[in-house]
């Protein structure tokens, strides 16, 4: 059985396309920021907060709540669009990214943003504290589950495989991390950079249950975590193929906008791209 | 003389005491946990000890995640992992977010001795007291290190307490008080002030000794538990009052305490003539504790010959 309706994918592909949207135009607006790996997570950060998790934008600090840890804290443009669409601010407010005094800063910061769970931007750290929110709900038995979102390159770092090591040794099993396999980092692919593959084996060999599935597929997003969750004693990671930069042509498997964002003329093209022409056109 | 007791066995027996007291206290070790004595904490409550194993960054990142989740969390390896291996993760997951964890070392210093310049920390006072949102303090003895474990576990947020790994004199009393951020006054004088902070405090009082019955001097003594946030009170009126001051620290001497204080002063109308003892900007090496503290320039003979030296100058 699939794990979604159609009609809910389209509903959840619809968000997603309006967290595009506001991660072109809010990029652009700073004039800086990672546009490229923000719309090869969007699809990943769009079923999370709109299917998977269990959360309450009115109560950002619920004790209850399902945990996202975004590691590759550079994809902040596609967390602030997705909160925003969830409620946890208004959507006016994302044009205010990597502004002097905004609440939505270059990379996510716990203290002023309401949704982000944790403090990220200097990569490798994320799967080390979601490990320890998880170990947290273990101990005080309670049911939440913490997510978290990595960089393919991330995982050159190596406080990555402590943490690895760490997750699996405690029997994690309400941890879940999903791995943005768009093979591109900053200095080219990954594969050219520093070979991170066999990925799936060497997840395998330090005790995570992996699965592999297309990032952009929101039936498949959603029948992962549902995988995921049957598992007892271990840790799961999702390995998610992407691609950088999707949902806007030029941008996709593109390097040039990992950390550039679209100009004047790029943004109307985008913006056509991603069905929104007519309605920032009508005003000239 | 006075007693001897190691800072770590203090610090070790107060968190069980805490963990009896307070079910949100937790602590992660890195597979120093003897030698940081946090295992005693593991074997009464097993559920909220973590060994990370050997490896620094993660522990870090870890004790972060269990913070963001409501606990309050004892970090504890030795001094030159903690601030040193993981400064990164310090500084991102800890300082920034300003979440409710104390990075508690020991083997800080010199005195670590015969493992040599490897594991002798003397650089992390420099390194976390400029870290904002990061609280330092360096108890001076037993007592104090169990009060101090106490305290920072009150107070809410970040926080980085210095313990050595030797045997140190007690010489405070087990009921004098212990308040974040304030000087103590150990010794009254007139002539010159003294301010040390951990191990060099009790130096700092056998120089005051010398003072009085070689020199004829009055030494003043101040126990400086707290480097950051400094107070900045005693110190200016350390500077009012005494017309000169010794520093003494087992770190080097660069951007230690010593030149926190140093701050202060040139900032305050009283400039008055200052030096700081500690180690100058080398690496230590193998040797018996007492052997470097005499090499290193960290004796009370030391600290008298700075106190002629700003004396000279005044």
């Amino acid at each position: 059985m699939p794990a979604l309706t159609d009609s809910k994918i389209e509903e959840l592909k619809e968000i997603a396309r309006r967290v595009r949207v506001h991660i072109v135009e809010s990029t652009h607006e700073a004039g800086s920021g990672h546009p490229g790996g923000s719309l090869s997570a969007t699809d990943i950060l769009t079923a999370l907060y709109f299917e998977i998790m269990d959360h309450k934008p009115d109560d950002p600090k619920w004790p209850k709540r399902d945990r996202l840890v975004l590691s590759k804290g550079h994809a902040a443009p596609a967390l602030y669009g997705v909160l925003a669409e969830a409620g946890y601010f208004p959507v006016e407010k994302l044009m205010s990214l990597r502004k002097l005094g905004s609440q939505l800063q270059g990379h996510p910061h716990v203290k002023t943003t309401p949704g982000v769970d944790a403090s990220t931007g200097s990569l490798g750290q994320g799967i080390s504290i979601a490990s320890g929110m998880a170990l947290a709900a273990k101990l005080d038995r309670e049911a939440y589950r913490v997510f978290a979102i990595c960089g393919d390159g991330e995982i050159q770092s190596g406080q990555i495989w402590e943490a690895a090591m760490f997750a699996s040794h405690n029997k994690l099993d309400n941890l879940i991390v999903f791995l943005d396999r768009n093979n591109l980092q900053i200095d080219g692919s990954t594969e050219e950079v520093m070979s991170i593959e066999p990925i799936v084996s060497k997840w395998n060999a330090f005790g995570w249950h992996v699965l592999e599935i297309e990032g952009h597929e929101m039936d498949q997003i959603v029948d992962a975590v549902e995988r995921a969750e049957e598992i007892h004693g271990q840790p799961t990671m999702i390995i998610a193929h992407t691609i950088k930069g999707k949902g806007v042509p030029f941008m996709e498997g593109s390097l040039a906008f990992h950390g550039k964002a679209a100009n004047d003329e790029q943004l109307e093209v985008a913006l056509e791209a991603l069905g929104e022409k007519n309605n920032t056109q009508g005003g000239d | 003389m006075w007693e001897m007791a190691k800072q770590r066995d203090a610090y070790g027996e107060t968190l069980v005491e805490l963990g009896r007291k307070k079910d949100n206290i937790v602590v992660v070790g890195a597979d120093l946990c003897g030698s940081c004595r946090v295992k005693k904490f593991g074997n009464e409550f097993p559920e909220r000890m973590f060994n990370v194993g050997i490896a620094e960054q993660n522990m870090t990142g870890v004790s972060a995640g269990l913070a963001l989740s409501g606990k309050t969390v004892f970090s504890s390896t030795f001094a030159v992992f903690a601030t040193g291996r993981a400064y990164d993760q310090v500084r991102q997951s800890i300082a920034y977010p300003e979440l409710d964890v104390k990075i508690v070392s020991t083997h800080a210093g010199i005195t670590v001795g015969g493992d040599g310049a490897s594991h002798q920390m003397l650089e992390d006072i420099a390194l976390m007291r400029v870290l904002p949102n990061m609280r330092v303090v360096a108890p001076a003895d037993y007592h104090e290190s169990r009060k101090a474990t106490f305290a920072i576990a009150e107070e809410k947020g970040p926080f980085y307490m210095r313990l050595g790994r030797s045997n140190v004199p007690i010489i405070t009393e087990k009921d004098d008080p212990f308040d974040i951020g304030k000087a103590k006054l150990v010794r009254e004088g007139e002539d010159v002030t003294l301010i040390g902070t951990g191990i060099m405090v009790s130096e700092c009082l056998k120089a005051a000794k010398i003072l009085d019955k070689q020199h004829d001097m009055d030494a003043r003594v101040l126990n400086m538990s707290t480097i950051k946030p400094l107070d900045d009170k005693s110190i200016v009126r350390a500077a009012k009052d005494t017309g000169g001051i010794v520093t003494a620290e087992e770190h080097v001497v660069s951007q230690g305490m010593g030149s926190g204080i140093s701050q202060v002063i040139s900032e305050s109308s009283y400039h008055v003539p200052m030096k700081r003892v500690g180690i100058p900007n080398v690496f230590g090496e193998s040797g018996e504790s007492d052997e470097l503290m005499d090499k290193y320039g960290l004796t009370a003979e030391h600290i008298v010959e700075s106190a002629h030296d700003v004396l000279e100058r005044r």
